[in-house]
């Protein structure tokens, strides 16, 4: 009888405290506090080779933080295929990181969910002002006339990485400064039996990074002034178009690539079997692939004619990742405390340096670590040639709908489909009908 | 308890007024005891299976985009905007929707097709003993015991267009192919995810169908043999009858299972399916967590379970009534 007693209480205790647990997850819309002034919780972005590559040059800097303020940082590396998605949950439940890392292409996005503390004049005091910040990086925070939804923290651009010793046997003394000399260099290559330019076609962000440089060198957009998509202005289905005709027509992409999607084309071009790679910031990746920094030169990506500038001569995005903090937060004095850190100029250093990618604070740009051939291009890029991509609410949208219309065009150029203005412009036109309305 | 059993009786013979309220509360103690002890189990299942079902229905009645996630209970009420949209097939959605799931009927149908032949054929193969059966038993059910991700990833870098085994076999050895083909990208993704689904999925047939077998008496194919049945008329008139009830069940968890599967195609080709190969999950999973519009894919996802639901009633409907007029 008495076990009997002891099995019924057991039964209504943990019913009671699952009924507990299952009225206490509510959604905590309140805003963030100073509840625990003594931890952090940071989610950072995969930047190096490996998540352990990323602890291991991280780790330091966060102990010296608690150092300085007696502050404890939980560090988290979230892969890329991860990090939006548990954001997004994060956002949903309320439970997230204090501070983290996001891809500056997504502000607008998040910016519209409202989770992420607006960055405004009294916050960037905390931090030692905007100005601070170079104007490009500041371009891809948020939708403009906003309060910024986070701070640069590394920058990034994207240029034409080159395999030295295929062009010295190819007899090419320079790196193509135009599409069609690229195409030229290109016969002269393929004549030598190495592929010419890599791609990965069926990764979706690529393809929209490549697609809105087009379009910019078309002197087009891919949304009006007021934030609608325009996806099927002649002007942007010629700038896809000439795009996916690097494989379809020009063939210096091979055919192959259209199934790439992990990264395929910096192995092939580390392995020496292509020419060509137009990535971001490939330094560090081509180096842990066991590429000589010798054997490759790096020149800015290639413009119709003329030289990069702004405008039609756009030849890159703003790329890079931006921090922000998590309105949430039970330690928001701390996590401010911790951007201004990680953007302090001695940090900035640090971690650019480790990634090789380009401080966004000007005051640190200028250290002689960043003078390299390899960032120079990048910083030269990002100063005077990069434009940002839209920053809009719907930019998570349209890099999915735009992006895998880029894919479907590339699977039929490599399935010998003609790729057509035609064509094209059905693509861009499904892409659209999948955008929000609003 | 069984001491309660026995002396209550003996109190029962001596009345008063005290007894009959005592005598209710003991019987609704014996009663609900049980229902006591159960309660956690239930709770548990409430709040790990219907309390989300019931949060996703609710969902999808909302306009739950990105401007409301973070404090969803303010997202407008959009009636039953989400499932207009969903099922207009005019419109450039409900078209997607209504390709992606004939896509996924005709993937489904193909696949436990398949599935069932192949394990059912292996498995009515494996019923003779011969040397080395135990081994390719166990080498047949390798597929259905390696972890999905790891299997499927593999298959990846087999179906690979420049260095994959598949190309290297078909094109350049057997030289069936003027050209080496693409099989993660454009129309031939989707044999390519057949194959993948098919090779994950008979080894499960397989062994459910040999449980099936060990129940068939053996004398049922001797006096079958005795009156000049040959293998395939065995099969038929005795095999398959028997394995009547097994094939019900194992065809319909089949049906389930693929329909429903999302880590094939999702491992196979990332978040945007190719257009040949857009199953539905992959595509509610695009239209809700890609395209951050979590009402739409709610809705799509109260449709397929209002669809999986008509379709599983039917089958069971059927079947059994088919069987209730066999047993008779």
């Amino acid at each position: 009888m008495r076990s009997i007693r002891a099995a019924a209480v057991g039964a209504v205790t943990m019913s009671l405290a699952l009924a507990a647990t299952a009225c206490g997850g509510g959604s905590s819309s309140g805003g963030g506090s100073n509840d625990s002034p003594k931890t952090l919780t940071y989610w950072a972005s995969n930047q190096g080779a490996s998540i352990a590559v990323d602890k291991k040059v991280l780790q330091p800097e966060l102990d010296k933080f608690e150092k300085q303020t007696g502050i404890k940082v939980k560090l988290e590396v979230v892969p890329w295929s991860d990090l939006l998605n548990r954001i997004l949950t994060a956002t949903t439940s309320g439970q997230g990181p204090d501070v983290l890392n996001i891809g500056n292409t997504w502000s607008a996005s998040l910016q519209a969910t409202g989770a992420l503390l607006p960055w405004d004049a009294k916050n960037f005091e905390k931090i030692g002002g905007k100005e601070r910040f170079v104007d490009s990086a500041l371009g891809s925070t948020g939708a403009q006339g906003k309060d910024p939804a986070a701070v640069p923290l590394y920058s990034m651009a994207y240029a034409l990485y080159y395999n030295k010793q295929i062009f010295a046997d190819a007899g090419i003394s320079k790196p193509p400064a135009t599409w069609d000399e690229l195409i030229a260099d290109g016969k002269k290559i393929k004549a030598k039996g190495k592929s010419v330019l890599g791609a990965e076609g069926a990764n979706v962000s690529e393809n929209i990074h490549h697609v809105f440089v087009f379009a910019k060198q078309h002197g087009a957009d891919f949304f009006t002034a007021d934030g609608k998509p325009d996806f099927t202005d002649p002007k942007v289905v010629d700038a896809v178009k000439q795009y996916v005709d690097l494989m379809a027509k020009d063939k210096v992409i091979p055919t192959g690539d259209a199934e790439y999607a992990q990264n395929q084309s910096v192995s092939d071009f580390a392995k020496g079997k292509q020419a060509m790679l137009l990535w971001q910031s490939a330094a560090a990746n081509l180096k842990s692939q066991g590429m000589s920094e010798d054997a490759y030169g790096i020149a800015p990506v290639p413009v119709q004619s003329g030289t990069p500038g702004t405008g039609a001569q756009t030849n890159s995005m703003v790329a890079g990742i931006n921090m922000a903090v998590f309105k949430n937060s039970h330690n928001l004095d701390g996590a401010t405390k911790f951007v201004k850190f990680m953007t302090s100029d001695e940090e900035q250093k640090v971690l650019n340096t480790a990634y090789s990618t380009v401080p966004p604070v000007k005051t640190a740009q200028e250290d002689a670590a960043f003078n390299s051939p390899d960032t120079a291009v990048l910083k030269q890029t990002l100063a005077t040639s990069a434009a940002a991509l839209p920053q809009v609410a719907a930019e998570s949208q349209f890099e999915t709908a735009v992006g895998t219309a880029v894919k479907e065009l590339f699977a039929d150029a490599a399935g010998g489909r003609a790729v057509t203005a035609d064509s094209v412009k059905a693509a861009l036109e499904k892409a659209q009908q999948q955008m929000p309305a609003a | 308890m069984t001491t309660t059993a026995l002396k209550e009786p003996v109190r029962d013979t001596s009345p008063g007024a005290a007894r009959e309220p005592r005598r209710r509360t003991g019987r609704i103690r014996r009663v609900g005891l049980p229902y006591l002890l159960l309660l956690p189990a239930l709770l548990l299942e409430l709040l790990v299976h219907l309390v989300p079902m019931a949060i996703g229905i609710v969902m999808s009645f909302k306009e739950l985009t990105q401007f409301y996630i973070r404090d969803w209970g303010s997202a407008p009420w959009s009636g039953f905007g989400n499932y207009k949209v969903s099922v207009d097939f005019d419109a450039p959605v409900g078209e997607a929707l209504l390709h992606s799931f004939f896509v996924t009927v005709g993937f489904t149908l193909l696949s436990v097709a398949l599935c069932w032949l192949i394990g059912t054929a292996a498995a009515v193969f494996m019923q003779d003993t011969f040397r080395g059966r135990g081994l390719l038993r166990a080498l047949f059910l390798v597929p259905y015991a390696l972890p999905v991700y790891a299997a499927v990833i593999t298959w990846v870098f087999m179906f690979q267009h420049d260095n994959g085994l598949v190309n290297h076999v078909l094109h350049d050895q057997l030289h069936l192919t003027d050209k080496p083909s693409f099989w993660l990208i454009g129309d031939n993704s989707f044999y390519a995810l057949l194959t993948v689904s098919v090779w994950k999925g008979w080894p499960f047939a397989f062994l459910i169908v040999m449980a099936g077998l060990q129940n068939i008496p053996r004398e049922l194919y001797e006096a079958a043999a005795l009156d000049g049945a040959g293998m395939w008329q065995q099969i038929r008139r005795i095999t398959l009858p028997s394995l009547r009830p097994v094939n019900q069940v194992l065809v319909l968890v089949l049906f389930l299972w693929t329909f429903n599967d999302f880590n094939t195609p999702y491992v196979l080709f990332g978040k945007a399916a190719p257009e040949a190969a857009d199953l539905i999950s992959v595509h509610i999973y695009q239209a809700s967590f890609v395209t951050w519009n979590f009402g739409t894919g709610s809705a799509m996802s109260v449709l397929l379970l209002l669809f999986l639901l008509v379709v599983t009633g039917l089958y069971l409907l059927f079947t059994s009534r088919g069987r209730r007029a066999a047993d008779v």
